[in-house]
């Protein structure tokens, strides 16, 4: 949605700069300019991935409830993960990483003890480890990050995609012509055209349960709390405690993932926490909004347009006839 | 893939099973012949109008049939290409700046309907007042439509498009002039049309280094512009290039046969360039080392903090909170 009005955007803005926690302010003044009465707290996801066991309910959950056609593409070999990767048709993704840790260059004998002793076993944590070599599991489940600073919403040319009264990012499946804009502008690479149907589609967290007051589907499939949902200003809070719980349980390399407005798309609406760094989820590890640079990038094609009238000029006037 | 995927020890750039983070475009080939055929019509426009106002009548008239055929094809192709070719109307439901789609569908419009009138007023004579609109206009709205492609490409994730922001435009605006100087050594009599030679020698001597130069300044990702599809269409370019700027060098004055081989020629290195720099986009998208490489660097620099955190905000952990086992609200 373009917004009702820019003075409606600058007065947002505005509101926000005097107001002490920033970006997820924007959007929910912004809400409150375009929605009105029917603009809602900005809410989204936490993934806590140290608690995911890689059941998949979330995966099909997803699927009953959206409608989802199938997506089946083979086995991979890809540990248990035979899904790949979010696309049109995917649109939570669990990924499973198999990671050997050789005990022998610890001084402790077995990862499972350090943890136990530590106290990550009682934080819940749902990595182990066992053999010689030490297999440790990661699984996350991954989902359209609904970024305050959206690329596919900006590049989008008809309005199809639009920031919903939650301040979610949602496909207006009515209007979108499928023009494939937003695949290569997302960062993570969600959005995707399906073949058959032309459109392209994503998560929508869950649009039409949260009109209802309702969970996403997903979140309440996920039977280990691993997907939290709710408004993102709680979220974030619970995330900071559980990043301090893992930290103290000697998870080193536990980190949030898109928690802070100073990254690169300006926070998530669905956030992560991972136990390894985001690229060993496949996820990047320094995602950027393009659209941050589009000044940048219209003044090189302006200059580029001038310079071509130059040109055409010096070839016409420049010589004999 | 330059580096092995999957996790190994520290330094080594680590993936997700090799899996791709992000999507290939799924854009066919209708947008490459596209970014030639606007390009074209384009740069046919601004040489059209120009070339009246020197009064260079006939050479005029003839590429403003350029800049009709170019400007015709290019919705069609732009239209084949959609997943839902009958909502193409619903690109013009808004205009966008940040969507440099948006922009260029507009552009489109505009040149398409003035370059329409241009095009019957130049070969009629009809409609004097309109066309004296319409031509100016044209050539005006010709001048964003062959660059905004560019700004289109480099307005994504996909780093080769995206890292190079300033020379992109630029080969988009050689290779505008260079169709549009094909088209007129082609459409004229030998040696009839001296500006429009200029053009085309001009363009063929500079489309090459500004290409070099490109993926000198890209670096790492320039990778992709020398690899596969990309390197090969790059080498048809040169060779295409090279052959129609010699031909018509050398005997573009004395044969018309050797004008119109030329100026097919340049067209076709003008298409190729755009190609090569459309496959690259696909495999620069494909390989996530590509991706986590570069901003795993930039994050280590300290340039930029990157999208994770390892310190918790908190002081001390409050497991009533943190606890996955306590519930909300």
């Amino acid at each position: 949605m373009s917004g009702r009005s820019d003075s409606g955007l600058r007065h947002a803005i505005r509101e926000s700069r005097s107001s002490e926690s920033g970006v997820i302010e924007v959007l929910q003044v912004r809400a409150r300019s375009t929605y009105g009465d029917e603009a809602h707290p900005r809410m989204g996801f936490f993934t806590d991935t140290s608690v995911c066991i890689g059941c998949k309910a979330c995966e099909v959950a997803c699927k009953e409830w959206n409608q989802i056609p199938m997506s089946i593409k083979g086995f991979t070999g890809n540990s248990l993960d035979n899904t790949i990767a979010l696309g049109a048709n995917t649109w939570r993704h669990v990924a499973f990483v198999e990671q050997k840790v050789p005990l022998d260059a610890r001084e402790d004998p077995s990862l499972v003890e350090i943890a136990a002793r530590n106290g990550a076993v009682d934080a819940g944590v749902q990595t182990y480890q066992e053999g010689p070599d030490g297999l440790r599991w990661l699984m996350a489940s991954d989902v359209c990050k609904h970024c305050t600073k959206a690329a596919c919403l900006e590049v989008c040319p008809t309005g199809a995609l639009f920031r919903t009264e939650f301040g979610t990012v949602v496909v207006q499946q009515d209007i979108c012509n499928g023009c494939g804009y937003c695949v290569p502008a997302c960062p993570f690479g969600v959005l995707d055209r399906r073949e058959d149907d032309g459109r392209v589609w994503k998560c929508t967290l869950c649009y039409d349960r949260l009109k209802d007051d309702k969970e996403p589907a997903c979140a309440q499939a996920c039977p280990t709390n691993s997907i939290q949902f709710g408004e993102l200003s709680e979220l974030r809070d619970r995330a900071e405690h559980r990043l301090a719980q893992l930290q103290d349980a000697g998870q080193e390399n536990a980190q949030l993932y898109l928690a802070d407005e100073e990254d690169g798309i300006g926070g998530a609406g669905a956030f992560f926490l991972l136990l390894d760094d985001p690229e060993v989820y496949g996820l990047p590890p320094d995602p950027v909004d393009t659209v941050r640079d589009v000044g940048e990038i219209w003044a090189g094609a302006a200059l580029a347009a001038v310079a071509l009238a130059a040109g055409l000029a010096a070839a016409v006037f420049g010589g004999r006839r | 893939m330059s580096e092995a995927p999957g996790q190994g020890p520290s330094g080594e750039t680590r993936s997700y099973h090799g899996q791709p983070i992000l999507k290939e475009p799924v854009w066919k080939w209708e947008i490459p012949v596209y970014f030639f055929t606007g390009g074209l019509a384009g740069g046919c426009a601004g040489l059209a109008y120009l070339s009246e106002l020197r009064g260079e009548r006939e050479l005029s008239r003839r590429i403003w049939l350029g800049a009709l055929a170019g400007i015709t094809v290019s919705p069609m192709l732009l239209i084949s290409d959609l997943g839902r070719p009958a909502r193409f109307l619903n690109m013009l439901r808004m205009f966008k700046v940040t969507s440099p789609m948006s922009v260029g569908s507009w552009t489109l419009t505009v040149c398409g309907a003035s370059t329409a009138l241009a095009a019957v007023n130049a070969w009629t004579g009809r409609f004097p007042r309109t066309g004296a609109v319409a031509k100016p206009l044209a050539a005006a709205s010709g001048l964003p439509l062959s660059t905004y492609t560019a700004a289109l490409l480099a307005n994504t994730a996909v780093p080769v498009w995206h890292e190079s922001p300033e020379l992109l435009p630029f080969i988009f605006a050689s290779g505008a002039a260079l169709s549009a100087g094909a088209i007129g050594v082609a459409a004229m009599p030998p040696g009839h049309a001296p500006a429009a030679r200029r053009l085309a020698l001009g363009a063929a001597a500079l489309e090459g280094p500004l290409m070099e130069l490109m993926v000198h300044r890209l670096g790492r990702y320039g990778k992709a512009l020398r690899a596969g599809k990309s390197a090969k269409l790059a080498n048809v370019s040169r060779a295409c290039i090279a052959g129609g700027a010699t031909l018509l060098y050398t005997r573009g004055k004395s044969s018309r046969l050797a004008s119109v081989a030329s100026g097919v020629l340049l067209c076709g290195g003008a298409m190729a360039t755009r190609w090569s720099l459309f496959e690259a986009g696909f495999i620069s998208a494909s390989d996530p080392g590509n991706i986590v490489g570069p901003q795993r660097a930039v994050i280590r620099s300290g340039a930029r903090r990157g999208g994770a955190r390892h310190e918790a905000r908190v002081g001390a952990a409050d497991p009533r909170i943190g606890s996955p086992a306590t519930t909300l609200g």
